[in-house]
């Protein structure tokens, strides 16, 4: 195994050499393991995958070609100490997030007080006016988050981005513990890892607790799907399956006298609460985009008479953009009226005229990312980019300022991966999910680790080269 | 459950029931071509195959003649046609990945096995027989897991007997058009009993549906072509007669309307087609015409297919 010391801060390694404690059995398997039988393990993570189909279709490939997200067999570990501090941290954030929505939708008070400008909101193109007259059930907006975080030292967490409007990658949380346990299960067995199956039961629970008061007895929970042809399939099905609720689509739901229903063998049968995984664009053609057929036809009329709950509701993307998390240390204080225990990276607003001074002047050391952007596209990494491209992205800023907002690079932190010359560090974030539920907040241990698997990336999503690992939280 | 998931489930029981009785003619038919002439082993045995599969109209667009090439390239599924044990697989698989939450992941992995085996499968290696052979045998070994494990993995609720309706409507037709097919051979003339040429025939009819050494256990007595066609049609302890079908089918029915607490035409009809065959014997059978009774059979099959569909899954 290879020790290149670098100036990361790596989690398994320390700068003299020896593993850190957390990693300690882990270093010992990679020691005493010989290389070939950690890639047959390897080999046989990517067999049980497409196996069971976590797979999915790019537009474009060849028919019968199913591609799969890498998964790295070796564990990203944390201590329980650790994530107990991101715990507290991420349950204060969705917190915050779920306030400031209600408050855009309602009174507006933080604009008022002048903390957010009022274009970022209101001309936001993920603020739905809708909104502004349906009160979701708990007032909880953000039933299920996704907050990616990023560690820079032992104790240094950042937020680096809120996802709430249909953050996925849970399945593959919940696979790669699957594909750890069968085929690492002496070195798993040495661990007190803390479990994660019962995500599914806590997301059920979270459904239920945001039903309508107009549900009689037990709620009909569904989940909405575009269908098959979605690359988040498998994870549609597979949640659907584990909380045991139908698996829908637009056109398995028929709304009546503001009502909405799913087509049974045994007819028309009410439904309460849809966890839908589709965007608001499209879920009703009547209210927008009319062209779809992914949605149902007055199903806000519905969700506006509050004869059903939609997780997570509808227009909630006015609080994920990157303009937005820019201003979520003082979102947080406002609405909590307390520090935050996570930190924000530094953001630079390049709406602002001092700031994009700064930004243009600063390219080489900066990260300048699309407000609206996401999947890693359309942003550029100074201190990798040639002149060039720097001088190509300087002429966008200038041209559109607003649209783009600037960080330093982070120096994120590394693990090591199971790579051609054996191990190698690579950068890593983690995406825990945070579930709202109006009875409680719900948040398994750990969350979905990505990776950035090419050599020296900083680039962890899945459409631009990145893989997972499975995540462990133990007693430390 | 979601109208749409029975439809699925409906149909992918049905490919994957289909598939394994392509690749059983297909199968049988590799086994008589390899016999010498005077034992059945002519050369129309591949068209025979065609025309037990019901795949004539279809075969005949795309090609011309009925070689062993040509037959197996179809029905295997090498040319891509859409009526090929490749597309049962296909169509089964996409079917099943629809459906991912009503069938259990036993049933999911088997069906995914074969498909990524499918992607596996090189031409080259169908186009020889004893290539032919071991893909065949993966194919009829799919379809008994299958089947296997949604009798013992799946919750007996609507799920399974919606399940189970697609596999035996298809057994049922696939049956009957065997059958249909080869009535003339089971049938020649009235007084004319068969001599050794025939055995064949009538050996590989039972061959085709896995029951030439359950024939044996039942008569006792060297294969005769009537009671090849009793053995098929009218025997409860043969489980791919039709009476054993409708058997199932009936009763499978039956729960589904104690369950949704509503008879239907469905019901009805099974309940008819069930009685009309305990009410049947062979002479009977004869008398009428085995070949008029097989076809008013098939139309009243396809019925109850569509009566199924009107009744639960649209």
């Amino acid at each position: 195994m290879s020790k290149t010391s670098t100036p990361f801060f790596d989690e398994m390694t320390a700068p003299d050499g020896t593993a850190r404690e957390a990693y300690a059995a882990i270093e010992r398997w990679l020691q005493s393991t010989p290389r070939e039988l950690v890639a047959t393990r390897q080999a046989e993570a990517e067999h049980f995958f497409r196996r069971i189909g976590i797979t999915f279709n790019v537009y474009g490939d060849d028919a019968g070609t199913e591609r799969l997200i890498p998964f790295d067999i070796i564990p990203r570990v944390l201590t329980t100490t650790q994530w107990r501090h991101l715990e507290r941290g991420l349950e204060q954030r969705v917190k915050a997030l779920n306030a400031f929505i209600k408050d855009v939708y309602g009174q507006r008070e933080i604009i008022a007080a002048g903390i957010v400008p009022e274009e970022l909101v209101l001309q936001n193109p993920a603020f739905q006016a809708e909104m502004t007259r349906i009160r979701p059930a708990g007032d909880i907006y953000v039933h299920i988050a996704g907050i990616d975080i990023v560690r820079v030292d032992p104790d240094t967490f950042y937020v680096l981005e809120d996802n709430a409007r249909t953050p996925s990658g849970v399945s593959y949380m919940l696979e790669n513990r699957e594909a750890t346990m069968r085929l690492l299960p002496d070195l798993f067995g040495l661990h007190r890892v803390q479990p994660v199956d019962h995500y599914t039961d806590m997301l059920l629970a979270t459904l239920r607790s945001v039903a309508p008061r107009s549900a009689s007895g037990e709620p009909t929970v569904v989940l909405l799907t575009p269908g098959q042809f979605n690359s988040a399939y498998y994870e549609h099905s597979f949640l659907a399956d584990k909380m045991g609720v139908e698996l829908v689509e637009g056109r398995d739901l028929h709304v009546r006298n503001n009502i909405v229903y799913m087509r049974t063998t045994e007819g028309l049968r009410r439904v309460d609460v849809i966890y839908r995984r589709v965007d608001d664009e499209f879920l009703d053609p009547l209210m927008f985009n009319p062209a779809s057929v992914l949605g149902v036809p007055g199903l806000m009329a519905a969700y506006g008479a509050g004869n059903v709950t939609i997780a997570n509701a509808v227009g909630t993307g006015v609080c994920d953009d990157k303009a937005i998390y820019s201003f979520m240390p003082e979102i947080l204080k406002f609405y909590l009226g307390e520090e935050p225990i996570l930190k924000n990276v530094p953001t630079w607003r390049c709406r602002e005229p001092d700031s994009l001074k700064y930004v243009l002047a600063n390219l080489s050391e900066l990260v300048v990312k699309e407000v609206s952007g996401s999947g890693g596209y359309g942003m550029l990494v100074g201190p990798q980019a040639t002149n060039a491209q720097r001088g190509e992205f300087a002429a966008k800023l200038k041209a559109k300022p607003e649209a783009f907002i600037a960080q330093p690079t982070l120096a994120l932190s590394t693990v090591p991966c199971f790579v051609e010359d054996g191990t190698a560090p690579r950068h890593v974030d983690l995406r825990p999910y945070v579930l709202s539920g109006a009875d409680a907040v719900r948040c398994t241990p750990g969350g979905l680790t990505r990776v950035a698997l090419k050599k020296g990336s900083l680039v962890v999503n899945s459409s631009q080269g990145g893989g997972t690992k499975d995540t462990w939280v133990v007693e430390g | 459950m979601l109208s749409r998931m029975a439809d699925h489930l409906f149909w992918l029981s049905r490919y994957t029931e289909r598939a394994e009785n392509l690749a059983r003619i297909l199968d049988v038919t590799q086994r008589l071509a390899a016999m010498p002439s005077a034992c059945g082993g002519a050369g129309n045995v591949w068209q025979s195959a065609i025309a037990t599969a019901a795949l004539e109209d279809a075969f005949n667009a795309r090609y011309s003649e009925a070689t062993r090439v040509n037959v197996v390239r179809f029905i295997a599924g090498i040319d891509d046609n859409p009526h090929s044990i490749k597309t049962c697989i296909e169509t089964a698989r996409a079917n099943a990945r629809a459906v991912r939450t009503t069938i259990t992941t036993e049933m999911w992995e088997i069906l995914n096995d074969s498909w990524n085996d499918l992607q596996r499968t090189k031409a080259s290696e169908l186009m020889k027989t004893e290539g032919m052979s071991r893909f065949l045998a993966r194919v009829m070994e799919m379809s008994l897991r299958f089947d296997g494990a949604a009798y013992r993995t799946m919750l007996r609720t609507d799920q399974y007997w919606f399940q189970r309706l697609g596999t035996f409507v298809e057994r049922a037709d696939n049956t009957a058009r065997l059958l249909d097919v080869k009535y003339h051979v089971l049938l020649p003339e009235k007084e004319h009993v068969g001599g050794g040429l025939d055995y064949f025939q009538w050996a590989s009819i039972l061959r085709s549906v896995n029951a030439l050494t359950s024939y044996h256990w039942v008569y006792r007595r060297s294969v005769e072509p009537w009671l090849v066609a009793d053995f098929l049609i009218l025997r409860p302890e043969q489980p791919r007669s039709l009476i054993s079908s409708y058997s199932a089918l009936h009763e499978y029915l039956d729960k589904l309307a104690d369950a949704y607490g509503r008879q239907g035409p469905a019901q009805r009809l099974a309940r008819s087609t069930m009685a009309k065959l305990a009410n049947t014997d062979k002479d009977k059978l004869f008398q009428s015409g085995l070949h008029e009774f097989l076809t008013e059979f098939i139309a009243e099959n396809n019925r109850l297919g569509d009566a199924i569909i009107q009744q639960y899954l649209s």
